[in-house]
């Protein structure tokens, strides 16, 4: 690498973010400077270990991603509106489809999820925090770290450019030299760490840290989903981690796991990512569901219908999630009799998807429904992952799918599937749960508009791909010709396309609106919730979440209190000092030291890597030898903050 | 009732819209047996797919209208939990409608496996296809003759094709035909095809190969018996003989024009036997992979680029005339 090609240069559309990215940043430190926020910045944000603020960090660097990704998508619906378009070359639109896939998926649905689990989940079980607050913080830095790194690729050094699922022997050293390669596999292996201690902290957290008299089957509903949710983010995790070493012994150390020499095994790759890539898609898809789960019977006004089938028909999905890897490459000629295996297998997690469908129809059965706008997004999502299912149903069936293989058909359904689930959900959950966050409701009308806009522009944008898929036409391709006559459906999915992104700009502009003018709410229960999270008095639940820890008698115990005119007044008595954890800088701190880390191995500059890697290993040690037992809130300060009067 | 007439309508509109342009597009307009089974299936579940959206949006429809909040509600049983009945049901038809959509799935699964039922006695025509970046070459080991970029097939034989990559991993595909498999270095995989009617039909790599990954494409022809012999016949004894020399120089990544030749590479090099020969052979002409945001590779895109240009400039003229 020489220091001339450190900077990627040459194209108006990089230069533009270069621009952009360096006036940000003067921006950042301007105004920070100016208003003395460094300080806050530090205390309040940067060294919290409070649940609820990683959750919303994790949420806003989520939201960043989105835009990310979302430019990406535009940038390549515009290459694609019409035939021989010039307006990108083929590595350009190569490394823009990577990062497109890489970062919607890892570093947009997972955190967006993991934000909103953050956030509510201990709220809802009626704990003070997770388990390990230290760990929580962990696995945001990393998580932010890993973001970080791969975002910065596309200035400097340049983009992976192999696909998000990198198969090998594309993605070795012979066929995409240089750092972007580099780039996934570090960015994903870091962030990868923070993912699998978020799965090992709420699982013991939602284990443990329940309040007393809530059994496992009295937890709601996303508390539920969560667990599941924990449970394959440990099991599958480590199959990445595994697989992204190996490759990265294969770049930097010459080792011939995958490559073409050295008898390297590329089907193992495409194994293993999909042997975590298939679990990974329902990590991003089963919060979602606890997400509707929760809103649906809230704007409802009646009990989840069928509780504990949700319950078992989720497990089963978990279960069968392992099952299916194969189906990403019925192609490679395994055989009739596996292809056969692994359709039938495909195809059964279809009966747990649609029992839960017509239970979520059935919660609405006799209810009393109000189209608020979290409702109307759970209401979409049923009407259009309905067509992402059935295609996915289609997909299943291995003899056809050699057909739908590698098109535009199988790209419709896993955005009518990550769309209209994972996406849906992040946006319905947010809207949802906002006046927790931020004590206030987003506005309702300019909502309405962006559901109807991203709606509508989601199936003008992803419903003709199906008939292009059908029509041959080939994922990844970076242009096509005019005889092919796919130009006008791929105008149409364009215009879709730009519809989608108008929508995200009016929810950017709702969260400005909202925050300068909506009603700040003055009690905890801000939509008629049936859950603990809602029974808090603040708006904002306080740091320590709970003055008085609940103690729950059965589902839905904060509605069933209200219904009975019993919701308990806190009182001086009742309250007794808590135990809380202290912030601490040192995961922040050892997250830049794995951006050194990354950042070193990317460029192959191994002493940069062994910087970081002493750096992280020091970090470790500093923390073993730390005898930090928190600290108590006294009982005046919590009097206080609550508004008891004595 | 007022108020689903839209959603109704629209539905049916959708069926027609689908079932016009069915026989529009390749996939469902098969030219083989191969690809037939395949639309059939396709179809089938199509139907099963119709049937279920129409379920769950009728229901949907009725029960957001009916209980909506509004005056006079009617109804409304907030500890309404669960029916056995009811959970029960929806249980059932699920599986019910995989096991109708496995059961030909299956089936159609392991007669792929094989030559098309009506030509099983025939012997299959053997084609050995290899994929290079970003080209086809296609071998026929009992011709001895090889080709690159084009196909020539009798029709209403089927044709086994042996795949292979010489290097990143590539699908085979001539939808018109039938489906796809994967061609990848060091293994060999087995496809049948066949064409039941004359024509040109589209074939390419469908897996993502990177940069020249677009036109890694190829032409079918399927012709009568006599004229593929006569053109099979006419290769060998008119076309050059393939050296090892320019074999390599096949080797390194780009694209090229159609080719012929009266020998075949399968003399020196089969590749689900050797997964490194492309390597080596790159490695023998000085061949150095360039980093995508290096200036050398900048100056190469660059080249490329104008070279493109001038051809389909030329090629406009030559229209002209």
């Amino acid at each position: 690498m020489k220091w001339d090609e450190f900077f990627v240069t040459g194209d108006p559309l990089i230069y533009g973010a270069d621009v952009s990215i360096v006036l940000t940043m003067a921006g950042i430190l301007f105004y920070m400077t100016r208003y003395k926020k460094w300080k806050w910045l530090w205390t309040e944000w940067l060294t919290t270990v409070d649940h609820k603020k990683l959750g919303i960090m994790y949420i806003v660097s989520a939201v960043l991603m989105l835009f990310r990704g979302g430019v990406d998508a535009l940038l390549m619906r515009t290459q694609l509106a019409v035939p021989e378009a010039k307006f990108l070359d083929s590595q350009h639109y190569n490394e823009i489809f990577t990062t497109h896939g890489t970062i919607m998926i890892i570093f947009m649905a997972m955190p967006f999820l993991i934000g909103i689990i953050n956030v509510v989940v201990p709220l809802q079980i009626g704990a003070r925090d997770v388990a390990y607050p230290y760990l929580n913080a962990v696995s945001f830095w990393t998580f932010f770290i890993g973001a970080m790194l791969f975002n910065i690729s596309f200035v400097i050094g340049g983009s992976p450019s192999a696909g998000w699922t990198s198969y090998m022997p594309l993605a070795s050293n012979e066929l995409s030299p240089g750092p972007g390669q580099n780039y996934y596999l570090w960015g994903l292996q870091i962030a990868g760490i923070g993912t699998l201690l978020t799965g090992i902290n709420f699982l013991v957290t939602i284990l443990k840290m329940r309040a007393p008299g809530m059994t496992l089957f009295r937890m709601p509903m996303f508390t539920w989903s969560s667990l599941v949710t924990m449970v394959i983010i440990i099991f599958a995790f480590p199959i990445l981690t595994v697989a992204l070493a190996l490759m990265s012994f294969d770049r930097l150390f010459g080792s011939h796991f995958f490559t073409l020499q050295g008898e390297g095994m590329d089907m193992l790759w495409a194994n293993l990512f999909w042997l975590w890539g298939h679990p990974e898609v329902y990590i991003v898809i089963l919060p979602a569901f606890g997400i509707f789960s929760e809103i649906i019977s809230t704007f409802s006004k009646k009990t989840l219908f069928g509780y504990k089938a949700m319950i078992w028909s989720m497990l089963l999905i978990a279960g069968y999630s392992f099952l299916v890897w194969v189906h990403h490459f019925f192609t490679m000629g395994s055989g009739a009799a596996v292809n056969s295996v692994f359709s039938i297998t495909t195809m059964a997690i279809g009966i747990p998807t649609g029992v839960k469908i017509f239970n979520w129809l059935f919660t609405m059965y006799r209810g009393k429904i109000q189209f608020t706008t979290p409702m109307l997004w759970s209401l979409g999502f049923i009407v259009n992952f309905v067509v992402g299912g059935v295609t996915g149903v289609m997909l299943a069936m291995a003899a056809a799918d050699y057909q739908y293989h590698n098109t535009y058909f199988l790209v419709s359904h896993f955005h009518y599937v990550l769309i209209a689930g994972t996406v849906f959900g992040c946006f319905a959950g947010l809207i949802y749960w906002y006046p927790k966050m931020f004590g206030y409701k987003l506005n309702e009308r300019i909502g309405k508009w962006v559901f109807w806009l991203f709606t509508i522009g989601f199936n003008v944008c992803f419903m003709p791909q199906y008939f292009l898929g059908l029509d041959g036409m080939p994922r990844r391709v970076y242009t096509y010709s005019e005889e092919s006559g796919w130009g006008p459906l791929n105008m149409l999915s364009t215009i879709g396309g730009f519809m989608m992104g108008i929508a995200f700009l009016v929810l950017v502009y709702n969260m400005y609106y909202s925050f300068r003018f909506a009603k700040r709410e003055t009690t905890g229960d801000a939509w008629g919730g049936r859950t603990l999270e809602w029974s808090t008095p603040a708006a904002m639940p306080p740091f320590y979440n709970f003055a008085k820890i609940p103690e729950v008698t059965g589902l839905d115990h904060f509605w069933r209190q209200k219904q009975e005119g019993k919701v308990e007044k806190l009182t001086a008595k009742d309250i007794k000092k808590i135990h809380m954890p202290n912030n601490s800088g040192v995961p922040f701190i050892m997250g830049s030291f794995f951006f050194v880390l990354g950042f070193g191995f990317v460029f192959d500059w191994m002493w940069m890597a062994i910087i970081g890697l002493i750096g992280v290993i020091g970090t470790l040690i500093y923390r073993s030898f730390e005898y930090d037992d928190g600290y108590y809130v006294s009982v005046e300060e919590v009097i206080e903050t609550e508004k008891i009067s004595k | 009732m007022q108020r689903l007439k839209p959603f109704i309508t629209f539905g049916l509109l959708m069926a027609v819209f689908m079932l016009s342009g069915c026989s529009d597009m390749v996939v469902l307009d098969p030219k083989g047996p191969v690809g037939e089974q395949q639309k059939d299936l396709i179809m089938y579940s199509i139907w099963f797919m119709l049937f279920i959206l129409l379920v769950v949006y009728a229901l949907t429809a009725f029960i957001v209208y009916k209980y909506r909040d509004r005056k006079n509600h009617k109804g409304y049983d907030p500890d309404n939990e669960g029916s056995h009945l009811l959970e029960t049901i929806w249980w059932i038809i699920p599986i019910i409608i995989t096991i109708a959509l496995a059961v030909p799935t299956v089936k159609t699964i392991y007669s792929l496996e094989g030559p098309p039922e009506e030509t099983k006695d025939q012997k299959p025509l053997v084609i050995n296809a290899t994929s290079v970046d970003w080209k086809w070459v296609f071998t026929y080991p009992e011709q001895d003759i090889e080709t690159v970029n084009y196909l020539h097939i009798p029709e209403d034989r089927p044709v086994l094709f042996k795949l292979t990559s010489a290097d990143s991993m590539a699908s085979f595909w001539v939808p018109q035909l039938g489906g796809q498999k994967y061609a990848m270095a060091g293994m060999e995989t087995e496809l049948y095809l066949q064409a039941d009617e004359q024509g040109t039909y589209e074939g390419r790599n469908s897996n993502f190969t990177g940069e020249g990954f677009t036109d890694h494409t190829f032409d079918v022809m399927a012709m009568s018996d006599e004229e593929f012999e006569k053109w099979a016949s006419e290769a060998k004894a008119e076309a050059p003989e393939l050296t090892k020399e320019q074999y390599d120089k096949l080797m390194l990544p780009g694209h090229v024009k159609e080719m012929t030749f009266s020998s075949t590479h399968l003399d020196f090099v089969n590749h689900a036997d050797e997964a490194d020969y492309a390597i080596k052979a790159r490695e023998r002409l000085g061949y150095e992979p360039l980093i995508p945001h290096s200036k050398e590779a900048k100056k190469k895109r660059e080249e490329e680029k104008k070279k493109k240009q001038e051809e389909s400039e030329s090629h406009g003229d030559s229209h002209a005339h």
